[in-house]
């Protein structure tokens, strides 16, 4: 049901909300694509007329700095013409609902909305009540999902490691609210890892996360024994007050990647977070910089992962790419 | 109007009755004979129930009519006329209205409106505490001499412990039923769905069983101390039924009702964040509904009702958390119970017996019964007839329901409020 939505009449991509339910093979056909992309970002002129005349509005409803930043440069190097809106500081606090101020600006003849929200179904939401010519790309909303975030994530474990059968990966941290994680399990579940681990305390574990797919962990050095992949998560500042954990000290002495704990991993495991990362909180600076990190890539990756969807999306279907406007 | 309801299958739960009976009703608005015609008796009217069971006026425990406070949802008028629609003939509602149900001028006001409209009968409950706040009692006495059938701090817990003890006590005091929504409220969080394999696919902030169990073994505790007649309104989950089958077992004086949707709904409805299936306490887990189906068969559980929460349509047209939750309710009762009938959990007399003199004994009101003498509070209806819920086609004011398209076998033909004709379909 989350799923069908997504979907055009002719089985097409016509919002990107979850990775889950995609298929492996959309999932590898988007991997591909973005890996053409790579390409136009090394150009001295780093632009195609893919997307010349679509209008590109990025919706935030919460504060962004890398996701929103990405995705103007993917649609701008596309040649759509972009717009940033961060609305928590406008219409919401007049009073207006989440459906009205998106039809609102699909009045303004929007083609795609990328749209980040704190309440986890927002993008659904919207993608209900849009016409079918408007496209909406999730890029948050809640806890729930962050499917960019999830592609880039597995197109940096692809270009680093191969094929993704052999690999062992773990994600550490917290789990229970982050759409982080939760997209790069289905993502990672659909493109058949060989075992994926989540490490965290009970506190950060959400209910019956095993369902998803995932093996979890409570010791980080028994989770990251022999994996090949290491995913750091975000802990936020105000999880100490909502009694999740201790203090600050106390979480990374028990759950900070030190290299110490590293040392548990595959001697060739890399080490990736989202961003924004909180030195010795999760992660140590000397693992953070050192050589099995590929935490910088994984921005740079993310331009051309979202430059496909957005070109997938938009650009490919019943129009000859970037012919008409 | 004095008539007769001849031919049908006359099903009276409390009276043990199920045959093939005419019901005489006399202009006075009473049953005036069962089976034969009490001497001299003339029918103004005679009503065809040949294939149709008849069947006491359905008893609703949970009607929220959104009158006094809330009437751009719906009102008094509007729900009562779609709950006679639906059968049902008695209701109670809930003291969480604005204002609240704290003074006997309110409980009066609320049943002198529906008495006004003469559609289905409406007793109030009353607020446990003043303004629900969970400080200071109400006058419990004068609102129970103003018709309130019962007294409730409806979804707002009473925190202190100290209070709700007193509270209790002083309910057993005048023999008063007191009704308890039992839920943690830090356990609730800012949950909005059952905590669960659904709730960590969707990222949705979950509402642990605890919430529940947590706060039903604080409540039997201050029960058994205090004496006090309880029901326990809407019990979600499998533990909190073993704790009350358990309580009763011991000989507490405690029932407990469950919603129609309960019974058939489940954390995995919510699918796509489907808003229509927000509801509090939570739709849980496919072996809680398993338990509170059990509970129906074996008493532990006494009745079903609609917990009717009528909504505009932008109260669901919100990210799912932030949706109201709640469902609009009173027109699928009926056809969800006989649901049970046909999947053969319940024989149909148990059922009816769940929708009326169950409920009736809960509120300790003279309904949901047929012999002579009593109020000829009636629900006709044709048990074979099978049609789907459309959203054009329902009365109440609310269209939000998450059963839109369901098949429903049974739909009401006619209903009477005290002997009156109130509702008849074309």
């Amino acid at each position: 049901m989350t799923q069908a939505l997504q979907f055009d009449a002719s089985g097409g991509l016509t919002h990107l909300l979850t990775l889950e339910g995609l298929s492996r093979q959309t999932l590898l056909d988007i991997l591909d694509t973005a890996e053409s992309f790579i390409a136009v970002g090394e150009r001295e002129i780093k632009k195609v007329p893919l997307l010349r005349g679509k209008t590109v509005v990025n919706l935030f409803f919460e504060p962004s700095t890398r996701t929103r930043t990405t995705f103007e440069i993917a649609a701008k190097r596309l040649s759509a013409d972009v717009i940033n809106l961060a609305v928590e500081a406008s219409s919401t606090i007049k009073g207006e609902t989440l459906l009205d101020t998106v039809r609102n600006l699909e009045a303004m003849r929007t083609d795609l909305f990328v749209v980040r929200h704190a309440e986890s179904g927002a993008a659904h939401l919207i993608a209900q009540h849009v016409p079918p010519h408007v496209h909406i790309i999730n890029a948050g909303d809640g806890r729930h999902a962050h499917p960019t975030q999830g592609l880039l994530d597995v197109f940096t474990i692809r270009r680093h490691k191969g094929a993704f059968e052999n690999l062992t990966v773990a994600l550490v941290g917290d789990i229970l609210h982050s759409r982080v994680a939760r997209s790069d399990i289905h993502a990672l579940t659909t493109l058949g890892v060989k075992e994926l681990r989540v490490i965290a305390p009970k506190t950060l574990l959400p209910t019956a996360v095993e369902k998803l797919g995932v093996a979890p962990y409570t010791d980080i050095k028994e989770g990251l024994k022999d994996v090949d992949v290491i995913m750091m998560l975000r802990i936020q500042r105000e999880r100490m007050s909502g009694a999740y954990i201790p203090s600050e000290q106390e979480y990374f002495r028990v759950y900070g990647l030190t290299p110490d704990k590293l040392a548990h991993a595959k001697p060739d495991a890399i080490v990736m977070h989202p961003g924004p990362m909180n030195r010795g909180l999760e992660i140590d600076s000397a693992v953070a910089d050192g050589p099995r990190s590929v935490i910088l890539p994984q921005v740079t990756y993310g331009i051309a992962v979202r430059m496909a969807v957005m070109a997938l999306i938009l650009g490919g279907r019943e129009e000859p790419a970037g012919r008409r406007t | 109007m004095s008539l007769i309801i001849k031919g049908g299958r006359l099903i009276d739960p409390a009276n043990g009755v199920d045959a093939q009976e005419d019901l005489y009703v006399n202009e006075q608005g009473f049953i005036a004979g069962v089976g034969s015609a009490p001497a001299g008796f003339k029918a103004a009217r005679t009503l065809d129930a040949r294939g149709k069971i008849v069947c006491p006026g359905l008893v609703d425990l949970r009607v929220r009519l959104r009158e006094p406070g809330l009437e751009y949802k719906a009102t008094i008028e509007s729900e009562t006329r779609a709950a006679v629609a639906a059968g049902i003939t008695t209701l109670c509602c809930p003291p969480d209205t604005h204002p609240v149900i704290d003074t006997p001028a309110m409980a009066q006001m609320i049943q002198s409106r529906a008495w006004r409209f003469g559609f289905a009968f409406i007793h109030p409950l009353g607020a446990l505490t003043q303004g629900l706040e969970g400080k200071l009692l109400t006058d419990m006495e004068a609102l129970d001499d103003a018709g309130c059938v019962g007294f409730t701090n409806a979804l707002h817990p009473v925190i202190d412990t100290l209070v709700l003890r007193r509270a209790l006590e002083y309910c057993a005091t005048f023999d008063l039923t007191v009704f308890l929504h039992s839920e943690d409220p830090w356990l609730r969080g800012d949950g909005c769905m059952h905590e669960g394999e659904v709730s960590t696919r969707l990222g949705l902030p979950g509402i642990p069983e605890a919430a529940e169990t947590v706060a039903v073994a604080r409540d039997l505790a201050l029960i058994e101390q205090t004496g006090v007649r309880a029901h326990f309104c809407n019990l979600s989950s499998a533990r909190a039924v073993a704790m009350i089958e358990e309580a009763r077992k011991r000989g507490l004086p405690v029932s407990a009702d469950v919603t129609a949707h309960h019974l058939h709904l489940t954390e995995h409805d919510i699918g796509g964040f489907n808003t229509q299936c927000h509801v509090r306490p939570p739709l849980r887990a496919a072996q809680d509904r398993a338990a509170l189906r059990a509970a129906l068969k074996n008493g532990t559980i006494c009745a079903i009702c609609s917990d009717h929460q009528p909504h505009e349509p932008d109260a669901k047209l919100a990210p799912f958390a932030q949706s109201e939750p709640g469902i609009s309710a009173l027109e699928t009762l009926l056809p969800l119970t006989l649901k049970l009938v046909d999947e053969k959990l319940l024989t149909l007399p148990e059922a009816i017996a769940l929708l009326t003199c169950k409920p009736a004994e809960v509120l300790g009101v003279e309904s949901g019964k047929l012999a002579v003498g009593d109020t000829a509070d009636v629900c006709v209806f044709d048990s074979e007839s099978q049609w789907t819920l459309i959203s054009e086609a329902m009365v109440s004011r609310g269209r939000n329901t998450p059963f839109l398209g369901w098949k429903f076998r049974g739909r009401v033909t006619h209903t009477l409020v005290g002997g009156k004709l109130v509702f008849e379909s074309e």
